[in-house]
């Protein structure tokens, strides 16, 4: 079939087409199915696994730890709010350029702190996420509307004439972007981009005596990453109608990395169940009430005890992972 | 010169509870290159049974044993029963995953985290809670134009000196030669006979146990205590480590010091809204120039 060919998936789900065929029927199909509070609950799933995408491609692809990457999100978020409330830029319009402004943010700051190592790079990326979570909180230029955030931010339209406005439509808008980024990534996975990301991350020493400019890649990626994430900030602004610093924390950035982790680093489908367990769960769980968050936390640890290397490690991972999971460098226990 | 002076304390106050926070944080980092999560949530574990103690033991403590009897048995109660819920925690989440290597137990370290942060909501509820007012008279000194409350006072005294005993802990004893051997090379320093469960033992003791008497400390500070409020000091002890260089356990203390002294004078000099804008700003200059921290060595890299 030619399709698969162009989009290479016969190489990426081999002899699941079937199965892919039924997930795509069940997405489907379920928005029709059941009520708007599910939907939105669908909706925010495909808000989750936008992220996880974009964290993957730092995390998993490189091999960079990002702690703050909720600060691109809110980047994305807060562009697209601020240029839609002052200026009344349409929202569709807007979601390239908070993608740009995420990207060029990422590549401003990302710039002079790139040639850090493991865990140093750990801490100032969440530092840098926590600074842009502060400022917005302390209103810089009256333009961030302090802890109240901005309000009343339009629909995305069609040309004027179809809007979007009801659960339904937004669930559709969310995975059709997830869709595409999703054909993008994997096309990127192949590529020199790719290959290359996958080297550094294996062995940096080796990557860069082999010709690799290890600081383009990896600039690359916190550029690429940091634009998917804007792309997601435009998308939640739009449907929640207003931001706030809140939706910005520490805690989001480590939901995101939990996503990557939990699913398998460097692995699409895995990240996919990585956002499915973090965005569901709790709301599975919503009869326990309080003890929710109590078994969310168990199910982590059982999760890592019994499958490390995430729900759905990447195929080839087996062994390359094994050098990154060890450590950096140095043996570990 | 006074506000310079008292900033110069009130930072001090502060970056001691992150330095005893960081120096717990600091050991589990270097041992097992585990980012510990949970060990914020420790520290608001220890706050609220002192806080338990302190309220409902008041009664029968204090006329027993006094006002500051009844505080140092809080400090005491609180850092045994984290020491042993410091335990718990590694046996149960992680040591299971160390052979699966340090990125699975960042995730159940945050797992961890969610579990302790969510039993206390349970236990305690989601209000914030008050420790009790004037446990310590309300008495002020003046020091050549400084104010200081005798609160302040007894807690500097009491982190400094805590600081110091650990200081000697790790730089003098055999355990704390063990604990900085095995940061530095575990494979080797096994060799060398020593017995790497009991390192992690004492440091999943030492530190939730050090983390409990921080908190009984904040909350006697503060007065308000909340079950996220591990979450930002947790953040902050991290900050502390990797500035004073990973696995460099003087340098986690200076690194908490440091960090508290910069962020009152962020608070006074420039303003308080952006005073954690200033300390992570700092972080990052530091960073960009000393990549492996302030007291951190430069390791060789592998080729």
């Amino acid at each position: 079939m030619k399709y698969s060919k162009i989009l290479n998936i016969d190489r990426f789900f081999g002899s699941h087409q079937t199965a892919l065929f039924i997930v795509f029927g069940i997405f489907f199909i379920y928005p029709f199915s059941v009520s708007n509070y599910y939907i939105d609950i669908g909706f925010f799933f495909g808000i989750y696994a936008l992220l996880g995408l974009s964290l993957n491609i730092v995390l998993g692809e490189v091999g960079l730890f990002d702690l703050g990457h909720a600060g691109f999100y809110a980047i994305g978020a807060y562009t697209t709010a601020i240029l839609n409330t002052k200026f009344g830029i349409p929202i569709l319009v807007l979601l390239p350029v908070s993608a740009v402004a995420a990207g060029l943010f990422a590549y401003i700051v990302c710039s002079p702190i790139i040639h850090l190592k493991g865990d140093y790079l750990c801490i100032v990326t969440i530092g840098l996420g926590e600074i842009v979570r502060l400022a917005l909180i302390n209103n810089p230029f009256d333009l961030t509307g302090g802890p109240n955030g901005v309000f009343g931010i339009d629909f995305p339209s069609l040309g004027g004439s179809f809007i979007i406005d009801t659960s339904l439509e937004y669930y559709f808008l969310i995975w059709i972007v997830v869709i595409l980024s999703i054909f993008g990534l994997i096309r990127l996975q192949r590529s020199r981009i790719g290959r290359a990301w996958n080297f550094i991350r294996e062995d940096e020493v080796a990557a860069g005596a082999s010709g690799i400019d290890v600081r383009h890649y990896k600039l690359l990626a916190f550029v690429i990453g940091a634009a998917l994430a804007g792309v997601a900030g435009n998308i939640y602004a739009s449907k929640l109608m207003c931001v706030s610093p809140e939706s910005f924390t520490f805690w989001e950035s480590c939901l995101m990395f939990c996503i990557v982790l939990i699913g398998g680093m460097g692995s699409i489908p895995g990240v996919i169940i990585g956002a499915a367990f973090i965005s569901l769960f709790p709301e599975i769980f919503r009869p326990f009430a309080m003890y929710r968050m109590l078994i969310f936390g168990t199910v982590m640890i059982l999760m890592m005890m019994f499958r490390p290397g995430g729900a759905w490690p990447r195929k080839r991972g087996g062994i390359e992972f094994k050098s990154l999971i060890a450590g950096t460098g140095r043996k570990h226990v | 010169m006074e506000v310079f002076l008292e900033q110069i304390i009130n930072g001090l106050t502060i970056g001691s509870f992150y330095a005893l926070i960081a120096l717990g944080y600091s050991m589990v980092y270097g041992v097992l290159k585990l980012i510990n999560f949970a060990h914020g949530d420790f520290f608001t574990l220890g706050s609220y049974l002192g806080y338990t103690v302190l309220v409902f033991g008041s009664a029968i403590i204090t006329t027993h044993f006094g006002l500051w009897g009844g505080l140092i048995i809080a400090m005491i109660i609180a850092s045994l029963c984290l020491a042993c819920v410091g335990v718990a925690v590694e046996r149960a989440a992680y040591r299971p995953i160390y052979p699966a290597g340090r990125l699975p137990a960042v995730v159940s370290a945050l797992g961890a985290s969610i579990f302790l942060q969510n039993t206390i909501m349970v236990i305690w509820g989601p209000r914030y809670q008050a420790y009790p007012a004037k446990l310590i008279p309300n008495f002020h000194i003046q020091l050549g134009g400084i104010h200081l409350s005798l609160l302040q006072l007894v807690i500097l005294i009491l982190s400094f000196c805590l600081l110091g005993i650990l200081y000697w802990i790790i730089q003098k004893t055999t355990f704390g030669a063990a604990v900085r051997a095995t940061a530095l090379d575990k494979d080797t320093a096994s060799l060398m006979g020593i017995n790497f469960n009991k390192v992690i033992f004492f440091i999943f003791t030492l530190g939730p146990a050090l983390g409990a008497l921080t908190g009984v400390m904040v909350g006697m500070y503060y007065r308000q205590i909340s079950f996220t409020m591990g979450w930002n000091y947790g953040l902050k002890a991290f900050t502390a480590t990797i500035l004073g260089g990973i696995g460099n356990l003087p340098g986690a203390m200076f690194g908490g010091l440091i960090l508290g002294v910069l962020e009152m004078f962020g608070a006074a000099y420039i303003s308080a809204a952006w005073k954690d804008v200033f300390v992570f700003l700092i972080l990052i200059l530091v960073l960009i120039f000393r990549p492996n921290g302030l007291f951190g060595e430069k390791l060789a890299e592998k080729v």
